[in-house]
């Protein structure tokens, strides 16, 4: 009976548009593998079927487990990360990996779930205001755990969870919050690519053009300047950091994208290879298997972080389109069907599952055509890994189950 | 409101990945190129290129296989420079310099780094290849001249530059391609083409296949043979009579308008432009500016024809009906042809009709035919025009079509000339008399001259000047079958030819009869002016001669043209009278003659031109080219540069 009533109810659009976007992505993923001896295909494809079991025992579970068990299984996903400073395998620099023999799993995706889930118990409480500070304090350290276990041996994907400011936003956190990061990405591209000095001039003369040009009442000599001392200091230690603690390889990555270095050779490689080869599939793409680059195996992790080469490539720009339509669709959709949710619960954590696929889709994207630096994040449903496709599948049929079940929702 | 930010996030992001991509894929179009280079790897088969023979089956133009050294520059590991520099002959400076000049063009394509070496250097090379990793040898065919003459006819084969690649993109980086000459006109049908094979390479360079099962790779089509209407004989034969003179030579067989012979002088040995000092004694001949040996005179060179273009002043008369064979004109050592002009003339004066006035090639009487013609119609400028449309029916004044790279229109003056030089009108007759003896506004090129010739010796058509006699498997081009005629009766071309047969026998070349041919000719002199330091001096005059033989069975016509030869009778008539000697009867009896024209040097006359300079140049350049640089072969009492020696 139960069953009968999420296949009734369970939102099929979205369930199509993942099961397209699976299909899709293996289809790539085996025009990829065949430059290589590896067989990722088959892999893959034991991957997908995987999810199917796993699909269903998702809308198995009662609905009220997920909010329930939303702490316990925040708990352990922070556990499994911390887990990995001492059982963690190193895979091309990056410890984040569990290994059973010859099958790796990778916590940190299943850690974005978890922490949607914990967020959403947490401000599912009708009591709480994101207004008060103490709050949000609470609300950003639950935020901040995962981040501290993730950027040691991950920084880029730590980058992840700046989404769930937008989720928060929406909950009523101050706008200044998303006012201040702005401010801050753009400070800090700024530095990169100008002297310090000069962006410190420039945010100066910023200021003083706000203060002259406000109202003499609002006018606060005090408040203008520590903006600008913290500004100032900001500048001084992206600098810093960018100069003294970032490694070579995170410079590089930033340099590239600012165009101050060109090395095809090195660094430089994986992003022109892979413009190289979207950008040579034109309009309508080569066709399925007919990829010179993908079947060359010129850029590099092309079947994982990649993937979107082989679209472009193959498929050309009518291929790219579709795939990005897919992708908006199911997001748009996704909020959709978190607004329309009758507990807070769900639809936080609905606006939380969008807004980490969306992240991951448009950093992913970005990345490949060259307009964001090297983040090693996985195009979700598309990308091959079994950490990853069972991540995000259980991050998105939590969601539908969900919302299948908000009729009982009373 | 703030559930609007995701969804306007979300679609703002997308819409920008989109823009990016759009650029990527279908505004920008470098990717392909790149995506190309990177992954598919084109392996050239050249074909042989077609052998050119000259009009009697001798072969002149053969092939010999030649070893370019590739480089790319990403693959060179663990080189041992001292060892490889030493093998090849360059300096260390040279290799690095290669290096990057090939890098810059690109570390992973392949770069020519020292053409066309020859068997043995490749030879030697080849044994240590193994030790020069990311160096290789791709073969080519080179020319292999089997005479040593023909230069300016042949031209020569050359790498193809940038913007060659970019204007046709038949050609790629390091391919070769006729320059000049026959090479350049013909160079597709010589050519043929060459074959492509795609292979798809992966990351590390490696092919891993064929690219699409080879739907895109092609054959090589080998270059078809060529016969030339030259006659290699008299080709060699007038380029030896002009050894240390400047000047063209062109000779056509009348009845079909073949090239016979097209001499240029200073010419040098084709040989010299091939293999690794090519670009050397390339940029040689090439800056010599002052004897111009890439210059081709028979073609190129445009003078004032003078006494030749008497021929077309009496034919334009007799046709026009202002005169007839029995006109007569009294010459007294020139004539006055308005107040206070007087033409000067070099005859022996007296009373002359036509048959005389063309053997002694009075002026006055030339000048006179030529007034009467302009004067014959009221307005002078339709009157010129009438004049210069019969001029022109002999193919002057106009690019004649022939299939050869280079030419000259020359020049033959209408009403729109007299119109721009007089804007105010109320020139007449008298202002353009000097017309009538090929002066004044009227230049021609020696091949428009030897058409001419051939023209009269059809009496009243010409086939269009070509050089192809044959092409393998081809026909030629079917405009050298179309027959042109002049606007001039046939009738009226019997006492000009009878006049011009009695130059030889009366007039200004009594001297240079050869027993039992019957030649026409005519003799010339072109007056020419230089400016040396400054002052314009009068120079020695052209010396030129236009002819035809026999008079009644016209094989050759022939237009000899030396510069500053002086007066048409001392070289340039002997050199066409042997020229015509040796076609007909392929042997020389006057060897006297053939003597003092072979030991004729005209370079002590060029020295005021800076020949000197041009001497030393050549000496100061390494042996092998000086011997094989044709002018200094033949080394004369006059030689300035030999004593300083």
């Amino acid at each position: 009976m139960k069953n009968q009533s999420v296949k009734k109810n369970i939102d099929w659009i979205c369930v199509i548009i993942y099961s397209v976007l699976v299909i899709l992505g293996w289809l790539n993923i085996y025009s990829s593998s065949l430059s290589s001896l590896e067989d990722t295909y088959q892999k893959q494809l034991i991957f997908i079927f995987l999810t199917i079991p796993l699909i269903f025992t998702i809308l198995a579970v009662d609905a009220k487990f997920y909010e329930k068990y939303s702490s316990v299984i925040y708990i352990i996903g922070l556990l499994s990360l911390a887990g990995l400073f001492v059982f963690g395998k190193t895979i091309k620099g990056q410890t984040n990996w569990y290994s059973f023999g010859s099958f790796g799993l990778q916590p940190s995706e299943f850690v974005k779930t978890a922490t949607a889930l914990a967020i959403a118990k947490y401000l599912s409480d009708s009591q709480i205001n994101l207004k008060d500070t103490n709050r949000q304090i609470q609300v950003l350290s639950i935020l901040a755990l995962p981040i501290f276990l993730i950027v040691p041996h991950d920084p880029g994907s730590a980058l992840i969870y700046t989404i769930f400011l937008i989720v928060l936003y929406r909950e009523g956190l101050p706008a200044w919050y998303i006012w201040t990061g702005f401010v801050a990405v753009v400070l800090f591209i700024f530095t990169l690519i100008f002297e310090p000095q000069y962006v410190i001039l420039m945010a100066l003369i910023a200021i003083l053009i706000v203060y002259w040009r406000s109202r003499l009442a609002d006018r606060n000599i005090v408040a203008s300047s520590i903006v600008f001392v913290l500004i100032a200091a900001f500048v001084l230690s992206v600098n810093y950091v960018f100069e003294n603690v970032f490694k070579q390889h995170h410079r590089d990555r930033f340099n590239i994208l600012l165009g101050k270095t060109v090395d095809l050779k090195g660094i430089g490689y994986n992003t022109n290879q892979s413009e190289i080869a979207i950008g040579s599939g034109g309009l309508f793409g080569k066709g399925f298997l007919e990829g010179t680059q993908t079947k060359g195996g010129f850029v590099p992790e092309q079947h994982t972080d990649y993937i979107f080469t082989t679209v472009g490539e193959e498929w050309g720009f009518v291929g790219s389109l579709a795939v990005i339509a897919l992708f908006v669709i199911l997001l748009l959709r996704l909020i959709y069907l978190a607004e329309r949710q009758k507990t807070k619960f769900s639809r936080v954590y609905g606006y939380c599952c969008a807004g980490i696929l969306f992240i991951h889709f448009f950093v992913n994207i970005a990345m490949v055509i060259g307009i964001f630096p090297t983040i090693g994040v996985p195009l979700p449903f598309f990308s091959y890994g079994g950490s990853g496709l069972w991540g995000f599948t259980i991050l998105l049929f939590i969601f539908l189950k969900m919302d299948a079940n908000k009729v009982n929702e009373w | 409101m703030r559930k609007l930010l995701l969804p306007s996030i979300i679609i703002v992001a997308a819409s920008l990945l989109l823009i990016r991509i759009f650029y990527l894929q279908v505004i920008n179009d470098t990717f392909k190129l790149k995506s190309e280079n990177n992954a598919i790897k084109i392996q050239y088969e050249y074909p042989e290129r077609g052998y050119i023979y000259d009009r009697n089956g001798k072969l002149l133009v053969a092939n010999q296989a030649s070893y370019d050294i590739m480089v790319i520059p990403r693959e060179i590991k663990n080189l041992d420079t001292l060892e490889f520099c030493q093998l090849l002959d360059i300096t260390k400076e040279e290799f690095i310099k290669k290096i990057e000049k090939a890098t810059v063009y690109s570390p992973r394509l392949p770069s020519v780094f020292l053409p066309q070496l020859n068997k043995s250097e490749y030879a030697a090379f080849q044994e240590k290849i193994r030790k020069f990793q990311g160096f290789y040898v791709q073969k080519r065919s080179l020319r292999d001249y089997e005479v040593d003459f023909g230069a300016n006819v042949f031209g020569s084969i050359t790498q193809v530059n940038e913007q060659i690649i970019k204007e046709n993109p038949y050609y790629k980086s390091g391919d070769l391609i006729g320059k000049q000459g026959v090479e350049q006109y013909y160079e597709e049908i010589l050519r043929g083409v060459k074959g492509v094979k795609y292979f798809q390479k992966d990351k590390y360079n490696r092919l891993i296949g064929s690219y699409k099962n080879g739907k895109y790779d092609t054959i090589a089509v080998q270059g078809e043979d060529i016969n030339l209407t030259i006659d290699a004989e008299i080709q060699r034969y007038g380029e030896q009579l002009m050894v240390n003179k400047r000047g063209g030579i062109v000779a056509i067989e009348p009845k079909t308008g073949e090239i016979l012979a097209l001499i240029t002088a200073p010419s040098y040995d084709p040989s010299i432009l091939v293999g690794r000092q090519r670009s050397k004694n390339y940029t040689l001949l090439y800056n010599d500016s002052i004897a111009k040996p890439l210059y081709d005179r028979g073609l190129l060179a445009e003078y004032p024809p003078g006494s030749p273009f008497k021929i077309l002043t009496g034919l334009v008369a007799l046709q026009e009906g202002v005169i007839d064979e029995q006109f007569t004109v009294f010459c007294r050592h020139g004539f006055s042809y308005a107040r206070g002009r007087f033409m000067r003339c070099h005859c022996h004066g007296g009373a002359l009709q036509l048959h005389r006035g063309i053997y002694e090639s009075c002026n006055a009487y030339f000048g006179t035919a030529y007034m009467k013609t302009i004067n014959k119609y009221v307005k002078p400028s339709y009157a010129v025009d009438v004049w210069s449309n019969h001029v022109k029916s002999f193919g002057l004044g106009q690019f004649m079509g022939y299939d050869l790279p280079t030419g000259r229109r020359g020049n033959i003056p209408s009403s729109k000339t007299y119109k721009r030089i007089y804007p105010n009108g109320g020139w007449r007759s008298t202002a353009i008399v000097s017309n009538a003896i090929g002066q004044g506004e009227v230049l021609m090129t020696p091949i428009q001259l030897a058409n001419m010739m051939a023209t009269v010796a059809n009496q009243g058509y010409y086939y269009t000047p070509h050089i192809i006699k044959k092409i393998k498997g081809e026909n030629i081009d079917p405009k050298f079958k179309v027959k042109h005629t002049t606007t001039i009766n046939k009738e009226y071309f019997t006492p000009i030819i009878n006049g011009l047969f009695d130059v030889y026998n009366l007039g200004t070349a009594r001297g240079l009869r050869v027993d039992g041919i019957d030649i026409c000719g005519k003799t010339g002199t072109a007056e020419n002016f230089a400016k040396i330091d400054g002052k314009r001096v009068k120079l020695e005059d052209h010396s030129i001669f236009v002819a035809f033989a026999p008079k009644d069975n016209p094989k050759i016509a022939i237009a000899v043209m030396v510069e500053n030869g002086g007066y048409g009778a001392t070289i340039a008539g002997p050199i066409a009278s042997l020229m015509i000697e040796k076609y007909l009867r392929k042997k020389i009896t006057r060897t006297d003659l053939e003597k003092r024209i072979l030991e004729r040097s005209l370079r002590d006359r060029y020295a005021i031109l800076g020949g000197m300079k041009e001497a030393n140049a050549i000496e100061s350049t390494p042996k092998d080219t000086i011997q094989k640089y044709k002018e200094t072969k033949t080394n004369t009492a006059t030689d300035t540069t030999k004593k300083s020696n």
